[in-house]
């Protein structure tokens, strides 16, 4: 026992203060691509090496449209390593979380010289932030905020991950990440639970599953989708197993993006959900 | 292995002949269904050797048959013997070898739903992999489209054994577990507390990956690889490379070899540090795991710091890896190296001090080393109840011929004695991370990237944290796949979990399970 006491104040608190400091990130963390969409040269190469359709491209007459979709992007850091005309580029950033899954596409049209590079860029989406934060009414958000802004019990359900976002959701409760200081802690039942924590691209095998824990969840009820796979089915997409996302199942009140999102990102994105944060930081 | 494959030649002459092999390390022999049982009898009693894998292939459209593969490996011996069963589609069957070979039981079946070949002879020739509400589909034939949809799910129709006595209750379990753990379900019976026994039902993450691996290009599934079980990210990935670039003959250059082996130990490292904390939490013991748990966290900080993930992805590739490592990140590796050195000292102190963990862990779970050697158990699992494989020393790759490391084995196969092999093996890992960084080599840190060329058959073998991991891939033009077979240690050792947990009270169940801490994805694919 003594051995014990001496072990925990040898070491001290260990706890990030993130959110209040910003996150310590090591210099190679790959986060969110951008993409300076003016100055890109050509789209092809990074819609060639991207390995989940993140960037995909429709070919029309002398012009091009671009989707980018960070919802399936996995954050492997090849389009700006294949996009030599340094438009885009792998930055640190990653509280990407939102409550419309529309937040997390940017779109662009190109004229096309005739070797198919870009001539021009002819439009482009712009991000509706006013829409962002009126995505699910005022009143409602107002009502989750009172009844679980300030003590919150997530269910975690894995509906087919590969368990790569378990490891992080796991994380959160070690002493570095310590999500229990904000009041939120991991219940064994969603009979207990106000947040559905879900990831996975939702296989055949978990859709009933998932379902009946989401009609055991009272209201008011959250659900959050984790992770690539939760948000658009990731590198599985949808098939004859998997549904591609939480989303194709029961109604979903956020996404975080990640492969897996890292503590931090998790984090940012259950306190957006109970209004306890707001989504641009 | 070529000895006994010759041997094997001349004991059935005419009906076995040997097929190309593009690497020593492979030996293809194609053999007649009707021999299978007894040249599996005469490879396991005569020449020592053991089944590794079985696993099928359709190959109708081309060469008009389905191909069963029989994979070998005899200890001390670094090749692969590969037995090929052709199955003519008129007469969809093959021998199960299930009766003898306890640990192909799943395997077999797999086959059975993937194929719809008939396992004859199987002594529980159920369903294993598509669930009972599936309609009747073969997703691995090639006349079964990838994105069919297929009608919606009804519900669980699966019967388990029955449990009837007085006082002899079921327990069910899952596929929801109460912990932040993948989904499956665990059908106890329980006499009072004690377990009579246990019913697995797995295949709930089953994502369609062997298929989705043929729709591919190779630069993709790399990612796939990568997404098979998150926890073995680095290693699913490089067994994949692996088989990509035995089948091109790709020479992977030394540097890129040593730093693969620096991050393989890297993932041993941070899977071990957080199953002990874990082991530690399920008898009670909260103080250990926190001190696991941000151990853990430096570990995969250091992760990040190296190739820009946490869970070490995005970072192999085929020819070597992606990026090369900065002197600053080196060192970083070295400071930090003996950091979790100290803290893992620490670490293995306080859970050894601690008596009453030791009581709780000791005897928990046993498993009795020939129950081991009868069910194929691998890895981790198998080397605490005497089962002395380990694929680093008995087919080393990367850079593990080069390096000197003791693997350790027990025979006590209790709780206690599988956290002793990860503690072990941590310390190993330590000492083998600081001689690869001490000896790290200049030279490029990936080969330069070239056409894979199609009808190329190859293994990728890697020794992941769990055991023993397995890829076979066949080539397709356009640098493309026709087949990718992936077999987990998981599928090996789940039932070495039925096995440990018979006679214990259900209270110990999480501990045993953890301690083995299979993957379900990787189970299920």
């Amino acid at each position: 026992m003594f051995k014990i006491l001496q072990k925990a104040l040898t070491t001290g608190v260990v706890t990030a203060p993130y959110p209040r400091v910003p996150a310590r990130l090591s210099e190679s963390f790959r986060g969110k691509p951008e993409f300076d969409l003016a100055r890109w040269k050509d789209a092809r190469p990074a819609a060639d090496v991207c390995p989940t359709e993140a960037i995909t491209l429709v070919e029309g007459e002398a012009a091009r449209r671009v989707t980018i979709d960070y919802g399936r992007c996995v954050f492997c850091g090849q389009c700006a390593e294949v996009s030599s005309d340094g438009a885009v580029r792998v930055t640190r950033e990653f509280e990407m979380a939102t409550r419309d899954r529309r937040d997390l596409i940017r779109t662009a049209e190109y004229a096309l010289n005739p070797d198919g590079s870009h001539r021009a860029l002819t439009s482009a989406s712009t991000v509706d932030r006013a829409r962002a934060a009126e995505a699910s009414g005022r009143e409602l958000r107002e009502k989750i905020r009172s009844t679980l802004g300030r003590s919150l019990a997530i269910r975690e359900v894995d509906a087919g991950s590969c368990n790569g976002c378990e490891l992080e959701i796991i994380a959160l409760n070690n002493p570095v990440h310590d999500i229990e200081r904000f009041g939120i802690h991991f219940v064994a039942s969603p009979r207990h639970a106000d947040m559905l924590l879900v990831t996975g691209p939702v296989t055949r095998n978990m859709e009933m599953a998932l379902r009946k824990t989401y009609q055991a969840t009272p209201e008011p009820r959250v659900v959050v989708a984790v992770g690539t796979c939760g948000i658009s089915g990731g590198i599985f997409g949808v098939n004859y197993a998997t549904r591609g996302g939480v989303d194709q199942v029961i109604p979903v009140d956020v996404f975080i993006p990640g492969c897996p999102p890292r503590p931090e990102a998790l984090l940012h994105g259950i306190l957006l959900a109970v209004d306890r944060i707001s989504s641009a930081r | 292995m070529m000895a006994v494959c010759q041997n094997l030649l001349d004991n059935f002459p005419g009906r076995m002949r040997l097929l190309e092999s593009r690497s020593a390390n492979e030996i293809y022999a194609s053999l007649d269904t009707a021999d299978l049982q007894e040249v599996t009898r005469s490879l396991l009693t005569q020449h020592g050797a053991r089944l590794v894998t079985v696993f099928a292939e359709d190959r109708v459209n081309v060469e008009g048959a389905f191909y069963n593969y029989y994979v070998f490996e005899r200890r001390g011996d670094p090749a692969y013997l590969i037995l090929r069963a052709a199955i003519a589609p008129e007469q969809p069957r093959f021998p199960s070898l299930a009766v003898e070979l306890p640990g192909v039981n799943w395997q077999e079946r797999e086959i059975q739903d993937w194929f719809g070949l008939e396992a004859a002879g199987h002594p529980n020739p159920r369903r294993v992999a598509l669930h009972d509400n599936w309609p009747d589909v073969h997703p691995l034939r090639k006349d079964f489209a990838l994105h069919q949809v297929l009608p919606p799910f009804e519900g669980e129709q699966h019967e388990y054994r029955p449990t009837l006595g007085e006082g002899v209750f079921q327990v069910p379990v899952g596929p929801v577990h109460a912990g932040i753990i993948e989904p499956g379900h665990f059908n106890f019976a329980v006499a009072g507390e004690p377990i009579l026994y246990l019913q697995l039902r797995m295949f709930y993450t089953h994502k369609g990956t062997e298929k989705l691996f043929e729709h591919l290009p190779i630069h993709r599934a790399v990612f796939l690889a990568e997404s098979i079980s998150g926890d073995s990210s680095f290693s699913h990935g490089t067994a994949f490379c692996q088989a990509i670039e035995r089948a091109a003959d790709i020479e992977v250059p030394f540097r890129a070899r040593v730093m693969r082996t620096i991050l393989l130990e890297l993932e041993r490292i941070y899977n071990h540090v957080a199953d002990i904390g874990a082991i530690a939490t399920d008898v009670g013991f909260v103080v250990a795991n926190a001190h696991a748990g941000s151990l853990r966290e430096s570990v995969v900080t250091l992760n990040e710091e190296l190739t820009g993930s946490r869970l070490l992805r995005g970072c192999v590739c085929v020819g070597g890896v992606r990026r090369d490592w900065t002197r600053r990140q080196r060192e970083t590796l070295e400071t930090t190296l003996g950091l979790v050195e100290h803290g893992f000292g620490e670490l293995v102190a306080l859970v050894k001090s601690s008596d009453s963990t030791r009581d709780r862990l000791q005897r928990t779970g046993y498993l009795h080393p020939d129950k081991a050697k009868a069910l194929g158990i691998v890895g981790v699992g198998g080397r605490a109840s005497g089962v002395d494989l380990d694929a680093r020393r008995d087919h080393p790759y990367a850079a593990y011929d080069c390096l000197d490391f003791r693997v350790p084995v027990y025979t006590d196969g209790d709780v206690l004695h599988r956290m002793q092999v990860r503690i072990d093996e941590v310390r190993e890992s330590i000492g083998m991370i600081r001689a690869a960084l001490a000896h790290l080599p200049d030279g490029p840190h990936r080969a330069p990237a070239q056409d894979i060329p199609a009808g190329r058959c190859a293994l990728g073998v890697v020794e992941g944290w769990r055991g023993e991991i397995i890829h076979w891939v066949r080539t397709a033009p356009g640098n493309r796949l026709e087949r990718c077979k992936i077999k987990d240690p998981s599928v090996n050792n789940w039932p070495a979990l039925v096995e440990a947990v018979e006679d214990n009270i259900i209270a110990d169940f999480p501990v045993i399970n953890k301690s083995f801490n299979l993957s379900y994805s990787g189970t299920d694919r």
